[in-house]
């Protein structure tokens, strides 16, 4: 999400917050807000479609302009953001304010020249995509070829081109003749960040497939399906919901992707459909409160995960404003936290420990003292620094990473 | 909580329940445990959001979890075990108990073992699992006479729809697509309203299943509610109790 110097994050309320990278490491402030979407009545079904934006996609940056993506449950909006920190001053005709000048007290031409001014940032609507979904759009990914991108709901993808509004594509469609039949449905899904024709969906069965758009118009047959067997040591009634994915992503050399179930994160190469290269667990220490966190409906949390810029360290979310870091080369991991408590700026980061029994070290955080309120859902890593940005409930955290800093 | 109470009176001496709020802590059967789940996952399919539309993955997943308990609750003959070891009196706990929370899955597991259009008098071992649409059209021809050998509370309730558990789950997910105005009222349309009205029903449960309901499914907290049920009568009274609670909260 985080493209060259720019990144941005989405608020219940619909606004969007851009964020300018400093000079220097130092505080950030605020770049732009704007209000992305409004809340909105759908007459024929007498229910509300929430403002709440799901889903924030950059555009590959083309001209001195930035574009982005948003969405809420039904209308995806292309905004373009552009800056102006300079003027031009010496007009003739016209003075400072504006108002046409008395001839009669010009007396020589003057050419105007650019002088600078405080930046002014604005954002401006350039294509609203409405009424493409009937079910509540869960992804947006942007094409390698920058001219199309696609929206996924909970039963469908459809295929549209940046600059047409009022038709797209439908490229996959998993709803039953029945409803009473439906089963499954799309949590995520994104483009091959190299090959156009590429995309993959995950689904809520912990399922994954990956489809090429050559092979016909409706792809409703996979090209490959990853799936992973269950483990039967580890069956409970809950198997199902912990194996769905909530995020899936493609590394950047597009080898791998990566994807989060409630419990782990995994590493899947493309070349392999049976089972991940890698598995990472993010918060083991949950499997046996499974019944709790179902009741409390913290089972459907969805997390996020990304790559860095090499595709050597993952990351992902968790509770008690938690986040984690795996390294794939020295497979050692971190935990973090984001909180204003243990974070000024500058600080360093105090890696976070989680006991499950036993023994009991300083500063360890027990399982059941955790925040399940405090959940770190969506996670960015900027594309080529070592920069990353967490959002936790209503704080948006950037932090850098020192030369010297070690993952223990 | 006063679900759990009457229900622990279906499965007498399985374990001891006092005494787990201090100290030892009870494990309660697989079966409770099973039972408590399934029930958890109907409040939860049922408590649509009215306003903004439910969230189609979490209503899908719910749904499959209480498929799997249910089909597993078929295939082990639970339910059958249960019909066999009920008397009278324990089948209007479970009236009691089921009816709070949702269409009786009980009623759906009968109508789903009914395995076709062969003799009734089948192997309740057997594990067909058929799609319950069918099961539906065909169960009231075989209800009858099994009703012979069910207990008192089948036989009141012949007309039960079979498979009205599945029939709930439809329910659903139809709500969930043509969402209306009028959805809920389809949604329980079925559900037998007659002792409570629903808002304050659910806002009771709720309240309960706040009080330590899950708990890892490590101990049953104590019957809040007066639950002295020992028979019939003190069933109803309890009925009358349990809404003026409600309608209080």
């Amino acid at each position: 999400m985080i493209p060259l110097s720019f990144f941005t994050c989405g608020v219940h309320g619909g606004n969007d917050e851009s964020k300018n990278e400093p000079y220097s490491q130092g505080e950030y402030n605020v770049y732009s807000t704007f209000q992305s979407h409004e809340p909105e009545f759908d007459y024929l079904k007498s229910l509300e479609i929430e403002e709440k934006i799901n889903k924030i996609k950059w555009l590959p940056q083309q001209n001195a302009a930035h574009s982005l993506l948003s969405t809420n449950d039904k209308t995806i909006k292309l905004w373009k953001i552009t800056e102006r920190d300079k003027r031009p001053e010496g007009y003739n005709l016209k003075d400072e304010e504006g108002k046409l000048k008395d001839l009669s007290t010009v007396t020589s031409l003057q050419v105007p020249v650019l002088k600078p001014m405080d930046l002014m940032v604005e954002v401006t609507p350039r294509r609203i995509f409405a009424n493409g979904h009937t079910y509540h759009v869960n992804s947006i990914s942007v094409n390698s070829d920058c001219e199309t991108y696609m929206s996924a709901d909970d039963l469908r993808i459809n295929l549209w081109h940046l600059a047409i509004t009022d038709r797209s594509f439908n490229i996959v469609d998993i709803k039953p003749a029945n409803m009473e039949d439906l089963t499954e449905v799309i949590t995520a899904s994104e483009f091959h960040p190299h090959h156009c024709n590429l995309f993959v969906y995950s689904s809520s069965k912990g399922s994954l497939r990956l489809c090429d758009m050559r092979a016909s118009a409706l792809c409703d047959k996979h090209s490959k399906l990853y799936e992973e067997p269950e483990d039967p040591s580890n069956r409970s009634f809950f198997s199902e919901i912990i194996s769905s994915v909530s995020d899936v992503k493609f590394s950047h050399s597009g080898r791998y992707m990566l994807t989060r179930d409630y419990l782990t994160v995994k590493v899947w190469d493309l070349n392999m459909e049976t089972k991940p290269v890698e598995t990472y667990q993010v918060h083991d220490y949950l499997r046996s409160k499974l019944c709790s966190l179902y009741e409390n409906d913290c089972i459907f949390d969805k997390f996020e995960c990304a790559w860095n810029g090499s595709d050597s360290v993952i990351m992902t979310g968790a509770y008690n404003n938690f986040f984690r870091m795996f390294d794939r080369n020295t497979k050692r991991d971190v935990t973090l936290e984001a909180s204003r408590e243990s974070s000024k700026p500058r600080a360093i980061l105090k890696p976070r420990r989680v006991c499950v029994g036993g023994k009991r070290r300083k500063d360890d955080i027990s399982v059941d003292s955790l925040d399940f309120t405090k959940k770190i859902l969506h996670t960015a890593w900027h594309p080529t620094e070592n920069i990353i940005a967490i959002a936790a409930t209503n704080n948006l955290y950037i932090f850098q990473d020192k030369v010297n800093s070690e993952m223990h | 909580m006063f679900v759990r109470g009457l229900k622990r009176k279906c499965f007498d001496g399985e374990e001891d329940i006092e005494g787990t709020l201090a100290g030892i802590k009870a494990i309660p059967s697989y079966n409770l445990q099973r039972q408590s789940l399934l029930d958890m996952s109907l409040v939860k399919l049922q408590l649509c959001h009215m306003l903004v539309e439910p969230n189609l993955c979490r209503s899908v997943l719910i749904a499959n979890t209480v498929r799997q308990i249910q089909e597993e609750m078929t295939q082990d003959g639970t339910w059958q075990m249960i019909n066999t070891q009920s008397t009278g009196q324990t089948s209007l706990d479970r009236l009691v108990s089921t009816d709070i929370l949702c269409r009786s899955s009980r009623e759906q597991a009968e109508g789903k073992q009914v395995p076709g259009y062969s003799s009734f008098n089948k192997d309740f071992e057997d594990d067909q699992t058929q799609d319950s649409s069918e099961t539906m059209s065909t169960s009231s021809s075989v209800q009858t006479p099994r009703n012979l050998q069910s207990n008192v509370w089948e036989m009141e309730n012949p007309q039960e729809s079979r498979g009205n558990f599945q029939k709930s789950l439809d329910q659903i997910f139809e709500t969930l697509e043509n969402k209306n105005p009028n959805s809920v009222e389809d949604l329980f349309s079925e559900v037998d309203n007659s002792y409570y009205d629903l808002d304050t029903m659910l806002t009771g449960m709720m309240s309960n299943t706040k009080m330590g309901h899950c708990d890892g499914l490590e101990t049953f907290s104590s019957p809040t509610t007066a639950t002295s049920n020992s028979n019939c009568k003190s069933d109803l009274n309890e009925l009358d109790h349990i809404v003026e609670i409600l309608v209080e909260s």
